[in-house]
């Protein structure tokens, strides 16, 4: 395993947590009412700053000299290798919810296997980690229930929200060479070894939700290979403005 | 006496609890929401409490605008956090205007109707990154020295609010300065953008601290309920004096060419401000009065269904409790 076996592996899961971060963070100051505002950018702020510790990880690893931001701003479309679902829009609140229910459940999954990784730095993000995910998971998973077994109005939507959200789910398990490579090795997680679980209880809590699970004949894929969707530059476009506009300066 | 029952005093009786009242407040005792009050000080306090919490939540729009681009993580998360705080004291706030017997729905209501205020400057736009710090700097700078005296207010639940927004809002002020100071001392083109952000900011920051005495109509009866500790041009004043210092430090140049110290007073002696343009701002003629006002209500209204979707549920299992508690 090479550091740079590891820096691809370590972008697959910080680069949800970065994209997932900024597109929550897009919401801030117009939730539905001051406490899920307060609690969605709680959530944005734990994913940021989780990105900032895999990311100072990776400017370690790094034969070159840099920092964290430089992982984070200046790297091209293509070098983010984060799943589709976590770049889809804030189409409405039953969106938000039901793409965080359906990657924290996974995020949760993941950093209990990272937990046990020979890795020392993987070992002390995870733990860290882990218990900011949990809160998250109850929060979105508290959501869908009150949203699904809410009002007619609100099944709907969140019906709606699940049956296009869907199709992003099998892409979290999806392995590439890399993650391969660092599995093996005994630092990286093997993420086909989660889907089971993840579907039994994403599948658990749609029934209690009184929601149908999505029957789908084809699942997107792209985005751990680099190849997004059309709102992933918009999402850039944002996100590197300063660095872009401004080269080489501290902030 | 709770406020929601209307017990009938006549006169006398009014003007013996009025005495009682007065004299409670001049011990620097503090009005809880259960106390008896004077009908003009429920209502004086419910237009100021909810201005000022009215004021945080709109406040939070303008640098939520620059959360997406923020230059670095570091930033990225300071300004999340920050802007968080101030929903944080939104809402503290709510809950201390809704103990004088008005809900939020009312308060939110009077807000998009444009019925009740909120701080002018936020009607002002954020350009670049450097009125991140700006803001920090001059408007949480103004902000504290006008709510710092509202920690001895007498209305309990607003004063034991007040405390805690300040301390957090000295932390955004220290943290809008040290951006500033960072691009002080970056490039000309850092420090040309923070120049502009001051020349920007410094006027409507003066203009947050009220209308000149000679017009302000509320002074005097709020200085007796402490409401008010000193007059706006007092506190401006103060500001000034505060923050030119500071500018030179970072070697900004205030905008007010008649901008002096003046040995005898020891304050400094500033220009004219242009209140015309404070008026016509705060009846809506701003850059941003209409997308911060359309921004609060899409918000609220978008968020109809989640609210109504919560009660429902909330009913849902109110009941199968009791159905479970009945068998």
């Amino acid at each position: 395993m090479t550091n740079e076996n590891l820096i691809h592996y370590i972008h697959g899961i910080a680069d949800n947590s970065m994209i997932l971060g900024q597109r929550i963070s897009e919401l801030c100051g117009h939730g539905p009412n001051l406490e899920t505002d307060i609690a969605l950018t709680n959530i944005a702020l734990d994913l940021i700053g989780q990105t900032r510790s895999y990311y100072q990880y990776v400017a370690e690893l790094s034969p070159k000299d840099i920092t964290e931001d430089d992982v984070a701003f200046l790297r091209k479309e293509r070098e983010y290798k984060n799943v589709l679902l976590v770049e889809q829009p804030n189409t409405d609140f039953a969106y938000v919810i039901v793409r965080q229910y359906f990657f924290d459940v996974f995020h949760y999954l993941l950093l209990k296997e990272l937990e046990k990784s020979k890795n020392v730095n993987f070992q002390a993000i995870a733990k860290k980690s882990l218990k900011e995910v949990s809160y998250h998971k109850r929060f979105s998973g508290d959501w869908l229930k009150r949203l699904g077994d809410g009002t007619e109005e609100s099944k709907q939507k969140t019906q709606q929200a699940v049956n296009d959200l869907w199709v992003f789910t099998d892409e979290l398990f999806h392995m590439t060479k890399d993650d391969q490579v660092v599995a093996d090795a005994g630092f990286g997680v093997d993420n086909s070894t989660l889907k089971s679980e993840y579907y039994t209880m994403v599948k658990s809590l749609l029934e209690e939700c009184k929601l149908l699970i999505p029957e789908v004949e084809y699942f997107q894929k792209g985005g751990k290979k680099g190849i997004h969707s059309e709102h992933m530059g918009y999402i850039l476009s944002d996100m590197q403005f300063m660095q872009r506009t401004y080269p080489d300066m501290k902030w | 006496m709770s406020h929601t029952e209307k017990k009938i005093f006549n006169a006398d009786q009014t003007r013996s609890l009025e005495q009682m009242f007065d004299a409670k407040i001049a011990r620097d005792e503090k009005i809880e929401p259960k106390d008896w009050m004077p009908e003009k000080y429920r209502k004086t306090h419910i237009r100021q409490i909810s201005q000022h919490a009215h004021s945080e939540i709109v406040g939070m729009l303008p640098e939520a605008n620059w959360i997406s681009r923020a230059p670095s993580l570091r930033r990225k998360v300071a300004l999340l956090a920050k802007v968080q705080d101030e929903a944080g004291h939104g809402l503290y706030l709510y809950s201390a205007c809704e103990t004088l017997g008005i809900s939020r729905e009312e308060l939110y209501e009077q807000l998009h109707s444009g019925k009740a205020k909120y701080s002018s400057i936020f009607n002002y736009p954020t350009l670049t990154w450097a009125d991140m710090g700006a803001i920090g700097w001059l408007v949480d700078g103004a902000a504290i020295i006008n709510q710092v005296p509202l920690c001895s207010t007498s209305f309990g639940p607003y004063a034991r609010a007040m405390v805690r927004v300040c301390k957090e809002e000295s932390f955004h002020q220290r943290q809008g300065y040290e951006i500033m100071m960072t691009l002080c001392n970056g490039t000309q083109e850092q420090k040309d953008m923070a120049q502009d952000a001051l020349n920007r900011w410094w006027w409507p920051a003066l203009m947050m601290l009220g209308p000149t005495d000679e017009q302000s109509t509320h002074t005097e009866q709020s200085m007796i309920w402490k409401l008010k500790r000193k007059t706006n041009d007092e506190l401006r004043q103060q500001f000034i004096d505060q923050t030119v210092p500071q500018a030179d430090i970072i070697g900004l140049n205030i905008p007010d060419s008649d901008l002096k110290y003046n040995n005898e007073t020891g304050h400094y002696d500033f220009g004219e401000i242009d209140w015309e343009e404070f008026w016509q701002v705060v009846k809506g003629h701003g850059m941003c009065n209409k997308e911060r006002i359309s921004a609060r209500k899409n918000a609220w209204d978008n968020g109809e269904w989640v609210r109504d979707a919560a009660l429902a549920y909330a009913e849902k299992q109110a009941e199968s409790q009791d159905a479970k508690q009945a068998v």
